[in-house]
């Protein structure tokens, strides 16, 4: 790990775990937090307990939902579901993230060929 | 948008069911823990290393559940929550402190509101009436002689409303009624009431509608028309008691039977926008064809048209007036007047707006000093928290959060002594909105309404803005080391804060001088205005007003006079009494005067003069003097001579240089004798010069307008009262229940303006003293706690109790001093601002800055004696050994 962790932007948090909720169904908090660091290759900086602020705010806009209920090894443990308006939210966020990148990679590259400076 | 109306809800949710929400997500990251400690074994690492891995990944549960709460609740009325609380603690802790600071509080909010409440009613708000600013008030360019030159004839305003084109009306009042002209006349004794005569349209064009019934129609303007009358709604409510059906009844007034038409609303207070300080009881059409031979006695107002500007108006009214004819039925009188048009708010407040602002002056003066002593009691307090916030801050507060925490703290101080405040507002409005005996403009209808809430809302925070901010910056601005290492009481603290301390008393003592000059100048001033020789005595005299019994016939009301007068001597106690139709400082007329033979003066060769219509014995009973000549006697009645007496005024414009008595004048035409010459007396203020008067006898040629019976005597007014009312009983049983005024009385409404503004001022001018005083008294009484220590040391080491005290008192005086002189620099700049609300007094009155100097400097020093005295107490043992 000799390269610094990446520090996550101002919302990306909440795409990656509409994201993750879509892929892999209903999941507790531990059990989202761990996928997203597997994922990204431990390359977050992922201060695990920062996704509660997440859910909770996911859930209170309607996106998702939660449920109490028992994880593999028998914990009680809240699980957390995407709805119709999570869906369509992603949707919307997974196209804006794309355009973003792309628009970051052009401009980047750019700078990378002109021999301006 | 549905999302955040969504969010917003669930947000307000959320903060109500706090305490349960942080249980689950407590719950949910405590599983969350033990789900990573079990994956971090399964991985091999121990049991210790595991729990630590998943703390360390987990990265703070305080935080975790922080961030929680922030993205879930209300944040900012959490915190606002929390800074509430803790500062109703550290209050409660510091109750000393808080009385003091809200009682301060109160004090200076209160009195700012309840000068803006005046300031709001009489120069800011709309005068009562719809479209207030086409109201226009048209008096003569140049009032020399009072009332009389304020009004027109009824031909005049007749000629100018048909003629002008500006106005959409034009219409006026009869300007002449005394208090208490008509009685009336019921089951008990007649009660007196005040009715003014209004011409046609006089309500239309004001925009008054009835609350019950209608307004004149144009046959009720004609002679011999039904009488009628419109009742103010006070009068209706308190004398009719407020009978619902009273339009179409009659009512007996002073012996005609009147038809009640209608009843004005509440709202419209003719005595507080044309006569401030007179209640006005009810409306009479003022019928034209009566008063055509009657000279000028019409006040009027017009309603411009619109898009007619004032300027435009005045212009048409520069080609009418002079065109206008005093009568139509006497065209020999000849014509020419002038008419100053005046915008209705302007004529009626216009003279108040310089007093009205230094009053919003004083009076922001006082806030800002109560602000600069908050600040200083708050310093004093911040100096023995600042351990406490640098604490805080070691431990991760941000600044931010501190200086609004100190906010928190100013504004609620602020809220309560506001709302405090806005409870005492409101007394004294009540109590000034109540006082007739002053006679300004509209402050009959003061009163608290949504603008003044508003100004409370604003002063309260703003106050609390100013006095939080300097403590609050101070405080989050030190460094952490240094107040951490700084070990408290003993050690004299750091020479910044000191300075700024220094510097606000400094200040404090400043604009207090600022405020005792001014006062001092304005009392001054009132002082002079009282000292002023009246021409006649108004102590041990007073009036009442007799009613008419002669039925117009002009011997009758001779024999009557005498037999009040005479009758009234026999009263015990009684030195001398007499009658007049008009008063001095009340209502005048005036007419014209001329030397015959040489009646040059003005355009039509008359001096015009105020005129007094009065009984033989009047002038004695007034205390004016007699400086040549003598007084009528009831031969000059009986014999119908025609005589005058004159005050020196006439006599020197009439025969400069000569002997005036014996000469014969020329009076409206008629010629009369001059027998004697009075000392100037000030008829309409105290504080305008003397104009030209002349005394007549009730004689055939010369009608009074009323009578007011005067009696001198030593005998405590209410005792005279009751005789002098049974004797008029006895001559006339149709005598109604006249109010029996002291002669004072009227001087005291004349000048009540001065003494209302002085006494308010000189108020604001004490709580100043007061206020400064006490920040002197807190920063020196404070500095003494704060150097017990060093003092102690000294002390020990030889300085003697004097040269303890000495040191104090010398820190006092250098802080005093420089106050008192950057307020004497500061005073003499603002005091040539109200060089024109002052009476024979100089800006720069030597006296008065010396004395205010004095008294601020004495006051000061008491307040740095009492913690010099504490000082020199201190026992040096004891200093030491604390600590």
């Amino acid at each position: 790990m000799g390269e610094p962790k990446l520090d996550l932007l101002q919302g990306t948090l909440d795409v990656m775990v509409l994201q993750t909720l879509e892929v892999l169904g209903p999941l507790h908090g531990y059990g989202i937090a761990r996928r997203i660091e597997q994922v990204s290759g431990n390359q977050v900086l992922l201060n695990q307990g920062t996704i509660y602020a997440s859910l909770v705010r996911l859930q209170q806009r309607g996106w998702i939902t939660a449920k109490w209920g028992t994880s593999d090894n028998n914990r009680k443990a809240k699980f957390y579901g995407i709805t119709r308006l999570g869906q369509k939210q992603l949707v919307k966020d997974t196209a804006y993230w794309q355009r973003l990148a792309a628009v970051m990679g052009r401009v980047l590259a750019m700078q990378g060929e002109g021999g301006e400076q | 948008m549905r999302y955040s109306l969504r969010e917003a809800w669930n947000r307000v949710h959320a903060f109500f069911r706090s305490d349960q929400l942080d249980q689950e997500v407590i719950e949910e990251m405590a599983s969350h823990l033990e789900m990573a400690v079990a994956d971090n074994i399964r991985r091999g690492m121990s049991r210790e290393e595991a729990r630590r891995q998943a703390l360390v990944r987990f990265g703070g549960v305080e935080q975790a559940l922080e961030q929680h709460r922030e993205s879930r609740g209300l944040p900012w009325v959490d915190v606002l929550v929390q800074d509430l609380r803790f500062t109703f603690r550290k209050l409660r802790r510091d109750s000393g402190f808080a009385v003091v600071s809200v009682l301060i509080l109160a004090l200076g909010i209160g009195a700012n509101i309840a000068v803006f409440s005046v300031v709001n009613t009489i120069l800011l708000r709309p005068l009562p009436f719809r479209g207030p600013e086409q109201l226009v008030r048209i008096v003569e360019k140049d009032p020399k002689a009072g009332e009389s030159s304020k009004t027109y004839t009824a031909d005049a305003t007749q000629d100018f409303e048909q003629q002008n084109h500006s106005f959409q009306s034009v219409s006026g009042y009869f300007a002449f009624t005394g208090p208490d002209n008509f009685k009336l006349v019921g089951n008990g004794q007649p009660i007196p009431a005040t009715g003014i005569l209004a011409a046609e349209s006089f309500f239309q064009t004001l925009g008054v509608q009835p609350v019950l019934g209608r307004l004149f129609r144009s046959e009720e303007f004609v002679q011999h028309a039904q009488p009628v009358a419109l009742l103010s709604y006070p009068f209706w409510k308190r004398r009719l008691g407020g009978d619902p059906s009273i339009v179409g009844k009659a009512i007996n007034l002073s012996n005609t039977s009147v038809v009640v038409i209608g009843v004005l609303p509440d709202t419209f207070d003719f005595g507080s926008v044309f006569s401030p300080g007179a209640k006005v009881d009810l409306f009479v059409p003022y019928i034209m064809d009566d008063f055509r031979d009657d000279g000028n006695d019409l006040a009027l107002v017009g309603r411009l048209k619109p898009g007619v500007t004032l300027a435009e108006a005045q212009s048409e009214a520069d080609q009418l007036f002079p065109q206008l004819y005093f009568e139509h039925k006497h065209p020999e009188y000849g014509k020419g007047y002038t008419g100053q048009l005046t915008g209705l708010k302007e004529y009626v407040s216009g003279k108040l707006r310089r007093s009205l602002i230094v009053l919003w002056c004083a009076v922001g003066l006082i806030l800002l000093i109560v602000c600069v002593n908050l600040s200083n009691l708050l310093l004093a307090r911040a100096a023995a928290r600042s351990k406490e916030f640098a604490m805080r801050r070691a431990l991760g507060a941000r600044r931010g959060r501190l200086v609004r925490q100190l906010l928190t703290e100013s504004l609620v101080l602020a809220a309560v002594g506001g709302a405090l405040g806005l409870g005492l507002a409101y007394i004294v409005l009540s109590y000034l909105a109540h006082q007739g005996s002053i006679a300004l403009p509209l402050l009959a209808m003061v009163r608290v309404d949504g603008t003044v809430l508003e100004w409370t809302l604003l002063t309260a925070i703003g106050a609390a803005v100013l006095f939080g901010s300097a403590p609050g910056l101070s405080m989050s601005a030190g460094n952490l080391q240094e107040v951490l290492k700084d070990s408290g009481p003993g050690v004299s603290e750091g020479r910044k804060r000191d300075r700024m301390r220094s510097t606000l008393v400094v200040t404090e003592i400043a604009l207090a001088c600022v405020l005792l000059v001014g006062a001092g100048l304005l009392l001054r001033s009132f002082l002079r205005v009282l000292d002023i020789d009246l021409g006649f005595e108004a102590s041990h005299a007073a009036a009442i007003s007799v009613d008419d019994s002669d039925g117009g016939n002009a011997a009758k009301r001779a024999a009557i006079w005498q037999e009040v007068t005479s009758r009234s001597l026999m009263i015990p106690g009684v030195e001398s009494a007499g009658i007049s139709d008009n008063l001095p400082m009340s209502r005048n007329r005036s007419w014209g005067i001329a030397a015959k033979g040489e009646q040059k003066r003005d355009d039509l060769g008359y001096l015009p003069v105020f005129v007094y219509i009065v009984s033989p014995g009047y002038l004695k009973a007034m205390g004016m003097r007699l400086m040549e000549g003598r007084d009528l006697n009831w031969d000059d009645v009986s014999n119908n001579r025609n005589v005058v007496i004159i005050n020196q005024t006439v006599a020197r414009k009439l025969w400069p240089g000569q002997h005036s008595v014996g000469r014969t004048a020329l009076i409206g035409g008629t010629e009369a004798q001059v027998i004697g010459v009075i000392a100037d007396v000030r008829e309409s203020s105290a504080e305008d010069n003397a104009g030209a008067q002349m005394y007549l006898p009730a004689t055939k040629q010369f009608g009074p307008e009323g009578a007011n019976l005067v009696v001198r005597s030593k005998l405590p007014p209410a005792t005279l009262a009751m005789s002098v009312m049974h004797t008029l009983r006895e001559i006339n049983p149709g005598q109604s229940a006249t109010e029996f005024k002291p002669i004072q009385g009227l001087v005291d409404h004349a000048t009540s303006p001065r003494r209302f503004f002085v006494l308010l001022v000189g108020t604001f001018a004490g709580l100043g003293l007061l206020l400064a005083s006490l920040g002197i008294y807190g920063v020196i009484s404070y500095s003494v706690t704060r150097q017990t220590q060093e003092i102690g040391i000294r002390m020990a080491l030889g300085a003697t109790q004097s040269w303890v005290q000495l040191d104090v008192i010398r820190n006092t005086l250098r802080l005093t001093l420089v106050g008192i002189a950057v307020g004497i620099i500061a005073s003499l700049l603002l005091a040539r601002l109200i060089a024109s609300l002052l009476f024979q007094t100089a800006p720069s009155d030597p006296l008065t800055f010396v004395g205010m100097v004095a008294l601020l400097g004495v006051v000061a020093l008491l307040a740095g004696y009492l913690p010099a005295r504490r000082a020199s107490k201190i026992d040096p043992m004891v200093a030491l050994r604390t600590n």
